[in-house]
């Protein structure tokens, strides 16, 4: 009897440590967390002990050495005279307009898909379930090589786009034509686009190392500033339309603030289209190997945004589907008793509702999409993997330094479009008062 | 008290663990097979053959190694490697040795540590286009596109070559000289760069070698060797040896048909010397005294090596130029034997 009341009050001993659940699970973190730092620290040790055995050392220096090597696109200028790490920005933007343009197209096309899906029409609905399942159950790496040699190998060379002398003298067309009324050529190379161009730049200015276009900003800056003019106007109609009950016609001033400054700022800058061509000579023999102006928009990176955003379009279907289906029949129900019709009852009713479940799943498509990107090395797409984690890695033989640098770059986007789509969730999420 | 053994034992796993075996020579012995780091597949240097079995003339370099080492050609494992992957594949091991096409460059043999020990093929870039382009020179590439295989010099001497004559091209990097040939036939590029030897061989593999032409301009030096690790001399000696065995034995005539004859017959003092009938050479390295006659013996000398794999009796048909022995007023020349 005494016993029990003693029992708590002795010495701290070591068994219970085990054996008394108060500290059990203290020890069991402990242990785990020594475990962990173990781990790791051998992880280090190894490699240093290593690098040390090969004579090597981890140096991040050569991210300032001249890199050698050209990269056929290039969102900022580079030169083979650059450094390793403007290669490396340069992979990076690569990386970026690949996986912004793929979520844009992937989320357009799965909400079309996972909307479609659920249609009434049977072959609509079906074909929609044939994309979906097609598209998810193939792995991705096979779509981006069918997509790019499907592109590839089905359009012409550009030498059937080339006029010959004997074509001169006989009338006779070229094999292969443009198409467009003759402003866009697809080659087996790639899409040979218009490029819009001015006459009058404003000119660049270098911020840091970064060019900056100012006439790209002024257009873009007009473009913003016209939208929102014109929202205050639709804002003005709206309040007066809640206080007298007419809204005053507002489509021809929203007509001329949106298109006009742009146009009138166009036209100042002397704005016009080079339509890739064929150099000629005098008599109109062509000249050369490759269209010459415009823009080339290799098969590469089109294959890989087509295959990534077909692919994460299937995704993102599935759950744009399942968000709808989660949101009650009532609702459909209710908004069909109310008159409308079955669009609208989707956009206005079902969509913003669904919503709320769609985003979280959009996220992770979205990050998957980003870090599929890496996978445009299959058709030599030089993205972050390819210059960076590729021939810089290769040709300084620096693997360790050029893959810790890249995980933490696609750590940091990841973490950044997650960041983003966070704060969109919660500003869309039901809002609880 | 048990915790401490513990980590001790962990702080001991992590030491073993953590160092790569400096002395190859022991891991091939131990393991009975050399690996051997060779293309994906250049017909002439080194791919499978219709029954699998590995051939060509980097090929037959690591089989001549095998039997220094093993006293058996046949005992290598061939890893393909891409120019991508192969310098990771010799760092971290996964390869003894690499012979594959590869270049002597300052940067390969300091910065990335390896140690080129011999050339076995004196080589330059060169371009391959197709005939009915019309272009007779490289200096009428302006504005072509060219493909380039990621990962070598090759790339680098690409890049100097247009910035220095001033001319444009378009760059489509590709992984492997397969690739690079299904885009340059299916005309995606207008034009296909790389070693001229490799560039001989590729076209050897075309459906119609005729009309394909490779250009007179040859743009860069490209020692061909094969390559080891930093830090294992012996390993290195071994290898750089057992070459210019097969070039002393080209030199003394020594055939893979006739080396029996020679060995039971010959006064040469060098080539018995080579053959382990005088001297230790084979023991001072840690092979076998007979070493360099297993290595002859495995696919015959330099000579025969490369006649049987690229010579002009080939499809491939390169003529041994720069690669004759110094006999005859080449650059392959093997030290003394002493
Ligand atoms: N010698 C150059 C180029 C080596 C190279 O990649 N050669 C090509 C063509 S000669 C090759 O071996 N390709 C075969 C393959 O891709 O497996 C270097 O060392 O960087």
């Amino acid at each position: 009897m005494a016993m029990a009341s003693e029992a708590p009050k002795d010495g701290f001993r070591l068994s219970m440590l085990i054996y008394d659940t108060r500290f059990r699970s203290f020890t069991i973190q402990v242990i785990v967390l020594l475990l962990v730092l173990m781990g790791i620290a051998w992880l280090v040790d190894n490699t240093v002990q290593n690098l040390a055995a090969k004579d090597k050392d981890i140096n991040f220096g050569f991210l300032w050495n001249r890199a050698g090597y050209d990269i056929e696109q290039q969102l900022i200028p580079y030169t083979n005279d650059s450094t390793h790490g403007r290669a490396a920005i340069i992979g990076l933007l690569n990386t970026l307009v690949v996986a912004f343009w793929g979520c844009i197209f992937a989320t357009v096309l799965g909400v079309f898909a996972g909307v479609l899906r659920l249609s009434k029409n049977w072959l609509v609905a079906r074909l929609m379930t044939v994309y979906v399942e097609a598209f998810r159950n193939v792995p991705l790496l096979l779509w981006i090589i069918v997509v790019f040699v499907v592109t590839s190998e089905t359009a012409p060379q550009p030498k059937d786009f080339k006029v010959t002398a004997e074509m001169v003298q006989t009338g006779a067309e070229p094999p292969a034509q443009k198409i467009l009324f003759g402003t866009v050529a697809i080659t087996n190379r790639g899409w040979n686009i218009p490029a819009p161009l001015v006459e009058r730049p404003l000119g660049v200015v270098n911020v840091g190392s970064v060019p900056v276009n100012l006439t790209l900003l002024a257009v873009i800056a007009a473009i913003v500033g016209s939208v929102l003019v014109n929202r205050a106007i639709l804002r003005r109609a709206r309040r007066i339309q809640e206080e007298t009950g007419d809204r005053p016609t507002t489509w021809w001033q929203s007509l001329l603030v949106l298109f006009a400054p742009t146009i009138l700022l166009l036209l100042a800058l002397g704005f016009h289209i080079e339509v890739p061509a064929f150099p000629t000579d005098e008599t109109g023999v062509s000249k050369g190997f490759n269209f010459q102006g415009g823009i080339l928009v290799m098969h590469s990176f089109s294959a890989l945004l087509i295959a990534l955003s077909l692919y994460t379009g299937a995704f993102i279907a599935e759950a744009v589907r399942g968000g709808v289906l989660a949101i009650s029949r009532g609702q459909t129900e209710a908004a069909y008793a109310l008159g409308l019709r079955p669009g609208r009852t989707m956009k206005l009713i079902i969509l913003p509702q669904a919503l709320r479940v769609i985003i979280p799943p959009l996220i992770s498509q979205y990050l998957n999409l980003t870090k599929n990107t890496s996978l445009g090395i299959a058709v030599s797409y030089l993205d972050l993997r390819g210059t960076l984690g590729g021939i810089t890695l290769n040709q300084t033989g620096r693997e360790l330094e050029c893959m810790l640098l890249m995980m933490l770059i696609y750590l940091t986007i990841s973490l950044i479009i997650s960041s983003l789509m966070n704060v969109f969730n919660s500003a869309v999420k039901l809002k609880e008062r | 008290m048990k915790k401490s053994v513990f980590l001790g034992v962990v702080a001991a796993t992590a030491m073993t663990a953590g160092f790569a075996s400096a002395a190859t020579l022991d891991d091939v012995k131990a393991r009975g097979e050399l690996l051997c780091g060779s293309n994906t597949g250049l017909t002439g240097f080194g791919a499978p053959d219709a029954n699998g079995n590995w051939v060509g003339f980097d090929v037959s370099l690591c089989r001549a190694v095998a039997a220094a080492v093993l006293g058996d050609p046949a005992k290598v494992k061939f890893v393909p490697t891409t120019g991508e992957t192969r310098f990771t594949a010799l760092a971290s091991g996964e390869v003894d040795l690499l012979v594959r096409n590869s270049t002597w460059t300052f940067s390969r043999d300091t910065d990335l540590k390896f140690d080129f020990v011999a050339v076995n093929y004196y080589d330059g870039q060169g371009f391959m286009v197709k005939k009915d382009l019309g272009v007779s020179s490289a200096k009428e590439l302006d504005g072509a596109t060219v493909c380039i295989q990621t990962g070598t010099t090759t790339e680098l001497n690409l890049a100097d070559f247009f910035k220095f004559n001033n001319i444009k091209y378009t760059p489509v990097t590709v992984q492997d000289d397969s690739e690079a040939q299904r885009q340059y036939l299916a005309g995606a590029c207008d034009a296909y760069t790389t070693d001229a030897s490799g560039l001989a061989a590729s076209r050897a593999t075309m459906a119609d070698p005729e009309n394909h032409i490779i250009l007179p301009e040859i743009i860069s030096k490209e020692p061909l060797g094969p390559v080891v690790r930093h830090g294992d001399n012996n390993w290195g000696d071994i290898v750089r040896w057992t070459y210019y065995a097969l070039l002393i034995a080209e030199e003394k005539g020594i055939t893979k048909a006739n080396i029996e004859e020679v060995a039971s017959s010959t006064t040469d003092p060098e080539v018995r010397r080579l053959l382990g009938l005088e001297g230790d050479a084979g023991v001072m390295m840690g092979l076998d005294n007979n070493w360099a006659k297993n290595a002859i013996a495995a696919n015959g000398n330099y000579g025969e090596i490369f006649e049987a794999n690229i010579g002009t009796s080939t499809p491939i048909g390169l003529a041994r130029g720069l690669n004759a022995l110094w006999t005859q007023g080449g650059l392959q020349y093997a030290p003394p034997l002493r």
